[in-house]
Order: C-alpha cells, then structure tokens, then sequence
C-alpha cells in the first residue's frame, strides 16, 4: 500500500515529522477537511427542523454520511448507528441508558483487565449504583484475555461482557467470536470497545454477533468530537433514551412524553453534521486504501518494528510476541529510563510517541510498570518512520549511559 | 516548514540538540542516578506524599523542623528523571532554611520555569533552568516542591 503523504497536510507541511500516536487520533486526510469545508459551504443548516430545501439538503447530508459509515461497519440498519462524540459516550451511553434499565441487585457485570478507562469506569460505576457485582477477567502472560477464566467469570447473572476489539496499550487483537460466544451461552450482552478495532481491521458488525460495537472517528481519519455506536435494533429498542430534548421527542404533553424513532431516541439535541459529514469522508477514503491492504501494511510495519525494537539491549517489548496477533501497537520500555525522558528526548528528534498509562491504569497495575512508551502506526506510516524511532531510542540510551541496562 | 519539535528546541537553546543537552546535563543526571538524601526521616515533623496519576510517579517528603528551621529534609518515591534530580537537590537546598526562605525559593525556581534567569540563591536548582524549555515536563520537577510544601504545612 502506497499512501501519500501529500494527502495529510499535515505530515505533508513537517516533512521531518515521525508520527507514531495514531492510537492516540489520527491525521486526517485533504478530503476529510475538504468535506467538512463543503459542507459549511454548500449545505449548512440545521437537520430536522427546516421545511426550506437547504435544511433538507444538511438532513440528507447528515444522514447519507450515517448510511456511508454503517455500510463501512458492515451494519445493513443504518438506524441502528447512533452518533455521539465518540467512544467514550457511546459506551457512558450503554453503561446507563441501557444498564440502569437491565442491571440489577446481584446480576454479574464483567470487563477484561485490557480495558481502557472508557470501557471500565462507566461498567465499574454502574455496578456500584446498582449492587451489581463487577469482574475483571485476567489477561494470560503475552496479553490476550484468558479466555478459560472468562468462561468460569460468566456466569448464568451476568449480564454483560464489554470488552475491548484492540487493547490500546498493548496492541492486542481480541478474538470476538469467542467472547460473543461466551457471553452469549450464558445469555449476557457482548459489548464492544472498537475504538482501536474500526481504524485497523475490517469490521463486519452483522456478522461479529455483538450486541453492540462502539467507536470514534477521530482514530480513524474522521474529525474529533465524531463517533458512534451501532447495535442490534431490539436492543436499543428496549433501551430508554439517554438524553432529553430536541429531536428525540415524538409529542410532548405538560406531564409525560413520547420519543422519537431510531436514531433519533438517542440523538438529543442539534447534532454534530460536520463531523458525520468528515466521518463519512475518511471511511470513503479508507476504503479506497481496502481495509485489507491498510492490515497488511500495518502488520508489516509492526513486524519491522519488533524486529528492529528486539536489537536494542534492555528493550522489553509488552504484549503479544507476534504482529499477526496484534494491531499497529507496540508497547515498550528501555532499561529503567523513564517513559516520559524516553518522550522527550525522542520529540527533540521531531519523533512523537505516547508516554504514560494509556488510560488503562488497572492494566498497568497488573503489569508492574508505572508507565510505558507507545508507537503506534498507521496508513501513512513507513519503515523509515520505524528506523528514525529506533535510531533516536538508541541515542536516548547513549545519553542516560549506564542506566539504561 | 518548523516542527513543533523544532519550536521547542528553539525555545531551549539556540541549536537543536541543544535544548536536550540543557534538558540532561551531566549535573542533573547525576543527581538521578545517585540521588542524595533518599529514604525515610526518623523523628520526622512533616511528611507529605504527592502523586501525578499522569505518569504514574510519586513522591514523599519527610521534613524535621527545630525552632522553624529546616534541619533535616529526605524523600521517597518513583519518577523519571527531572523529578528525581528535583527532590535529590531540593532536599539540599532546603538543608537550614526558614519557611519564609523556602517560600522566596519556590518563587525563584517558578519564575525560572517561566523562562527567568535562575536567582543566585537556587544555588545547585539552576541546573534545572534547562526544563523551561519543556513545558511538558514542568510537572515533573514541580512535584517534588509540592510535597515539601505539604510536609513543611503539615508540621
């Protein structure tokens, strides 16, 4: 796969620029920005509400990019996607519209110890309000959930399994069938943490059997503020609304009211047209790439990576030893540098990685280390992008000396 | 066109590289690696532990105070490296001063992170002038004083 970097003006304005924290958000791509510039052009105003022509045009705008996007995501219900800011909300959006209603008293909740902070807080705290018990199925020694205790965790209470697609610290692909089909037997929700899935691997939501699959657009060439989830209709049929206020409504008496159809039930408010518009530019432009040319090309950078990263003494890799088994992340530390020294000495290079917990504290915690230093690549990504990391880790090494054996 | 990573080395140090070399000069390293005054105080009159849930580091400051001096000042705590060489050389400097001189100190060492010249009476702390340029890391060499604050108000 050939991408160029001309297309991210960006990348294509700092030539010298080495990103590696796609995991973190994505560039985004000339056509993305160009959508989003069109749209306030040619077709602004506001969805739903107008009975002019141009207020039908930003409706058709609005929700041709959600047709775009499920299509994308494999769902053939396009009403089923509802958009929200990202991740984070549509999984808050899950954890209480959906849990307050079928939680309760001594039901069973379970995560894996992979999560990102999204898709733990919002289940740990549900189980807290409810009294729920809530349980964290342990990863096995290269980072994949142990999937012999998940079958023992989930039990006939329980009712939902959330679960992240991709770990975003350690890279891990996570076999979703498995997992549906655990929770599944025991009659439980499989919830979905895409986050890190939807941008890398091709996603068939139809043919996955989750319940429910959240991600963000930002992560995948779309604009910040932009993502989604999109679930089984019956689910979010017996699922009550999220937010109240405009849009969502059917008719509204002074002591109750009546809710709108899908989408609209979850979608309160004026909704984020630029974004679903941007959102639905850059899945066009990730299936111009094919989704199965953007996974080989970050399987084979993440291989080149390995290989490279496994030359430098004191360099532990975290997580699955092989690139087939992980997505375009690889988590690392050297010696007893620091992360955030590793971090800085690396962006004086104009190298940009993430350094920290990734918003996976109880990950860490089980892996003994305060913090690691994460590369995570991409579309526009090369090997040279991968030489100029190493080259600038071993110069890091030089300068902390001894320290760093 | 400039990188941010270009910005930054420039607000560092005129040529590139150079900012890192202000950054983790010898001095500063080696109070890292063989930092001074680490470990618990006996009979301390303050401590104070502080965390950055950012980056996973922590540290403890024990103080011993006599007649609202500063006798005795050791710390604990895991970081990288600007934080450790803080505290190493904190823990020195505070070595017989008074509250109020500790307060002028922690002006004078604010008012170099914001690109100041370092006062003479940071003494050893001016090596530290080198991580104005990283406004990233300024948390890192703040926590050390915050727990010095928090052990010397506990007192």
């Amino acid at each position: 796969m050939n991408v160029a970097r001309t297309d991210f003006p960006l990348l294509a304005a700092q030539p010298s620029l080495v990103y590696l924290d796609s995991a973190a958000t994505a560039q985004k791509p000339r056509a993305v920005l160009d959508a989003i510039r069109d749209y306030y052009e040619t077709t602004n105003a506001n969805p739903h509400r107008g009975a002019y022509r141009l207020s039908g045009a930003a409706t058709e705008a609005y929700h041709g990019a959600r047709r775009d996007i499920a299509r994308f995501l494999g769902a053939a219900d396009a009403d089923a996607l509802i958009f929200t800011r990202g991740t984070t909300e549509a999984l808050n959006l899950l954890a209480t519209a959906w849990g307050h209603a079928h939680v309760h008293r001594g039901d069973r909740v379970v995560v894996t110890r992979l999560e990102h902070h999204a898709n733990f807080v919002p289940w740990q705290q549900l189980a807290r309000a409810v009294g729920a018990e809530f349980r964290i199925c342990e990863m096995t020694h290269d980072g994949q959930v142990d999937l012999d205790q998940l079958r023992l965790l989930v039990t006939a209470n329980t009712r939902v399994v959330a679960f992240g697609h991709v770990s975003n610290a350690l890279g891990t692909i996570n076999d979703v069938t498995d997992i549906v089909k655990i929770a599944h037997t025991a009659g439980a929700m499989a919830f979905c943490d895409g986050a890190q899935g939807a941008p890398h691997l091709r996603v068939d939501f139809d043919a996955l059997g989750v319940d429910a699959y959240a991600f963000s657009g930002h992560k995948m060439l779309g604009p910040m503020g932009i993502g989604g989830v999109v679930a089984r209709r019956s689910l979010l049929e017996a699922t009550p609304p999220y937010q109240y206020g405009g849009d969502m409504i059917e008719y509204v008496f002074d002591g109750d009211t009546t809710f709108n159809v899908l989408p609209h039930k979850f979608e309160a408010g004026t909704p984020n047209v630029e974004g679903a518009v941007g959102l639905a530019a850059a899945v066009r432009y990730l299936d111009g790439l094919g989704m199965d040319a953007v996974r080989a090309h970050e399987v084979s950078l993440t291989r080149y990576a390995l290989q490279q990263l496994a030359t430098i003494d004191g360099l532990h890799v975290q997580g699955p030893a092989t690139a087939e088994a992980r997505s375009g992340v690889v988590s690392f530390t050297l010696g007893d540098i620091h992360p955030h020294d590793l971090s800085t000495m690396l962006d004086v290079d104009g190298v940009c990685v993430r350094a920290g917990h990734h918003c996976a504290q109880p990950l860490m915690r089980a892996l003994r280390v305060n913090a690691t230093v994460r590369a995570s690549f991409y579309v526009y990504n090369t090997p040279a992008d991968v030489d100029a990391l190493v080259a600038s880790l071993r110069k890091a090494k030089v300068r902390f000396g001894a320290h760093a054996g | 066109m400039p990188t941010p990573a270009d910005a930054v080395v420039r607000s560092a140090a005129e040529a590139p590289g150079a900012g890192l070399a202000a950054l983790y000069q010898e001095r500063i390293l080696d109070h890292y690696r063989r930092p001074r005054h680490k470990g618990a105080l006996d009979r301390a009159t303050g401590v104070h532990a502080v965390k950055n849930p950012l980056c996973g580091d922590d540290v403890t400051v024990s103080v011993l105070e006599r007649d609202g001096v500063v006798v005795e000042a050791r710390f604990t705590g895991v970081g990288c490296s600007i934080m450790q060489a803080t505290a190493s050389m904190l823990m020195d400097a505070v070595h017989g001063k008074s509250r109020e001189e500790i307060e002028a100190l922690v002006h004078h060492f604010d008012a170099m992170l914001a690109g100041g010249a370092a006062d003479e009476s940071l003494g050893a702390l001016g090596a530290l002038a080198g991580v104005a340029g990283f406004p990233a890391r300024h948390k890192c060499a703040k926590l050390p004083w915050a727990a010095l604050k928090g052990a010397i108000g506990s007192g």
